[in-house]
């Protein structure tokens, strides 16, 4: 049974306005599974949806086994939630909280400190456990964010934008943690605007947009659908590209030239092709000055599903992060 | 991982675990915590120094003193404020977020009202101590003794109770907490149309009218017996029924706030 099902699930707001429109969606255990959508494509109504926090008002999603509209309660017992903004309470310290989210899970008074302590530690909090939480920085509440949502050992969790205004480092250890998550066969349902956090973390992925799902599959099936890879190629001063031609043919598509190669060569296998189309260009007597394997990337994959770029796309995170205020990481 | 879900928690640990978290962050924001204390002493202060002749007038109760008088009302003050408050730190929680890790949480939603306005209950206990103790250093006598304080402190929490919820259904219902702190002004309207300040006696109609029927009127008076005389049961009893009433009226339309605002989920 997947852990996170979905069928013709809609979200329609006062007014008329839908913001998701019938999406159909299975979530395998132990899957990271990437949602990816512009801003107002029905992500956030979707994940509001799957945690309980908004009733669906047309079709049925199921999450651990448990009805988000029949059986919300359940559900909410088998999932752990980091939402958009880590909501916590400034005047708090971290211990104070993660200890209140232990209650509130019905763990037993005798297991509250020890369970707090763990996970502060695992998420590198333990020097700050006694400061208040408005002292931390945005990388410390993303990772108390993190602990205080495991800290009933959840089956599925809900990553809203986890490392968005993030700086590298705290970026790279949420990383690392969604991936021992993975390891430890907790699924993970995870919304960014990243399109490189997908493709590093994501087993498969689904896009939305305009409260559909657009695409769905593995980055690499993904990326497979809107092109192969191709090859870049540029020789020394000594060889003929025209002599190249005939016996690049033999190994995929040639292709307009870029303005940065010679040759454009569209192959099949991708990095397989590189060394064998090597060893032929130098049996013919050609040499090569430079080489480059291009894949279509996710966003490629964007813009053939939606029609547009995914915003922040071509800012990767650490530029995200460089422009966002008040984050100094670990501390 | 993937292991050990919790247990749904029962009511009764939900309520009391918001409820230290509601008090403890109350006393760690002296901005919201000050004008519970500060503001009634303040008035206390003006009416004490200024009014004190009004024990002479005809038809006033026999009293040791203004000051005396004055506390029941300013205690009934502050724990209005207090509920104000309450409603403004629930405001705050729907504008920052917390109030929906709240919500995604496996408790009974009733607990995060009953959390916050058990906070405001014990808080009140603390208003009412803080002005004996302050009307007992500028000279007040506490006629009953310490059965008086008890009944002072029992009315005081229960109405605290009240009031909080009734800040907790404004929050609900307006969340924002500017809105919430709209309501302050009227906080003194709804007190001098009371006999909190005057005995009903001595005000003029229509004022006397509306303060038979306000309960704040049988809420002061309940707080004010044991400290200007012996403990009167149907004042006592008068001041927890309106107490009580309040309470028992404000949770419920809290809770029927809180489902609108969560709808079905």
């Amino acid at each position: 049974m997947p852990a996170i099902e979905a069928e013709g699930l809609e979200g329609e707001f006062k007014g008329g306005l839908k913001a998701v429109a019938g999406i159909d969606l299975a979530v395998e255990g132990g899957e990271v599974f990437g949602f990816l959508g512009p801003n107002g494509a029905g992500k956030t109504t979707t994940v509001r949806m799957l945690v309980t926090l908004l009733r669906p008002t047309g079709g049925r999603a199921r999450v651990a086994g448990f009805d988000v509209a029949e059986q919300p309660a359940r559900v909410r017992q088998r999932i752990g939630v980091a939402l958009q903004e880590a909501a916590l309470d400034q005047l708090m310290t971290g211990r104070e909280l993660i200890e209140l989210q232990a209650t509130l899970h019905g763990i037993a008074p005798r297991s509250v400190r020890d369970r707090a302590d763990t996970l502060l530690e695992r998420v590198g909090l333990t020097e700050a456990r006694d400061r208040r939480v408005g002292t931390y920085s945005g990388g410390m509440r993303r990772r108390l964010d993190l602990a205080m949502a495991l800290i009933h050992e959840p089956g599925v969790l809900f990553l809203d934008e986890p490392t968005t205004g993030l700086d590298p480092v705290s970026r790279l250890t949420l990383w690392e943690e969604v991936r021992r998550l993975k390891d430890e066969g907790t699924t993970v349902f995870l919304t960014t605007q990243y399109l490189e956090e997908a493709d590093q973390l994501a087993d498969r992925l689904a896009i939305i947009s305009a409260g559909r799902l657009v695409a769905e599959g593995t980055p690499a099936e993904l990326k497979a659908e809107v092109g192969r890879p191709h090859l870049e190629i540029t020789l020394t001063e000594s060889s003929d590209p025209a002599a190249a031609r005939p016996v690049l043919e033999g190994f995929g598509t040639l292709e307009p030239p870029t303005p940065d190669c010679q040759l454009s060569l569209r192959v099949q296998r991708g990095a397989a092709d590189l060394a064998p189309v090597v060893r032929a260009l130098d049996e013919a007597g050609l040499h090569v000055a430079s080489l480059q394997l291009v894949e279509p990337s996710l966003d490629d994959v964007f813009v053939a599903k939606t029609g547009r770029h995914l915003e922040g796309a071509s800012q990767q995170p650490e530029e995200a992060a460089a422009t966002a205020a008040g984050d100094d990481g670990r501390g | 991982m993937a292991a050990a879900e919790g247990a749904a928690p029962g009511l009764g640990s939900t309520v009391s675990a918001l409820a230290r978290r509601a008090l403890r962050n109350s006393l760690r924001r002296p901005q919201f915590l000050a004008p519970l204390v500060v503001f009634p002493s303040l008035m206390l202060a003006v009416n004490v120094g200024g009014l004190s002749r009004t024990t002479a007038l005809p038809g006033f109760p026999h009293v040791h003193g203004f000051l005396d008088f004055q506390l029941g009302a300013a205690l009934t003050q502050s724990l209005m404020l207090g509920g104000v408050s309450a409603g403004i730190a629930t405001a705050l929680e729907i504008e920052g977020g917390f109030f929906e890790r709240l919500v995604a949480a496996p408790i009974p939603r009733i607990s995060i009202v009953l959390g916050r306005v058990l906070a405001t209950g014990v808080l009140s206990v603390g208003q009412a101590l803080y002005f004996l103790g302050l009307g007992l250093i500028f000279g007040a006598h506490i006629q009953a003794g310490v059965p008086g304080v008890a009944v002072v402190l029992a009315i005081a929490c229960v109405a605290g109770l009240g009031f909080g919820a009734l800040g907790v259904m404004i929050a609900l219902r307006a969340r924002n907490a500017s809105t919430v702190q709209g309501i302050f002004p009227i906080v003194f309207v709804v007190l001098f149309i009371s006999s909190a300040f005057f005995p009903e006696k001595l005000l003029s109609s229509p004022a006397d009218a509306v303060a038979a029927y306000n309960p704040l009127s049988y809420i002061a008076d309940g707080l004010r017996n044991p400290i200007i005389d012996s403990i009167s049961l149907s004042r006592a009893v008068d001041g927890l029924l309106a107490a009580t009433g309040i309470a028992v009226v404000a949770i419920a339309l809290s809770v029927v706030a809180l489902r609108g605002r969560l709808g079905d989920t």
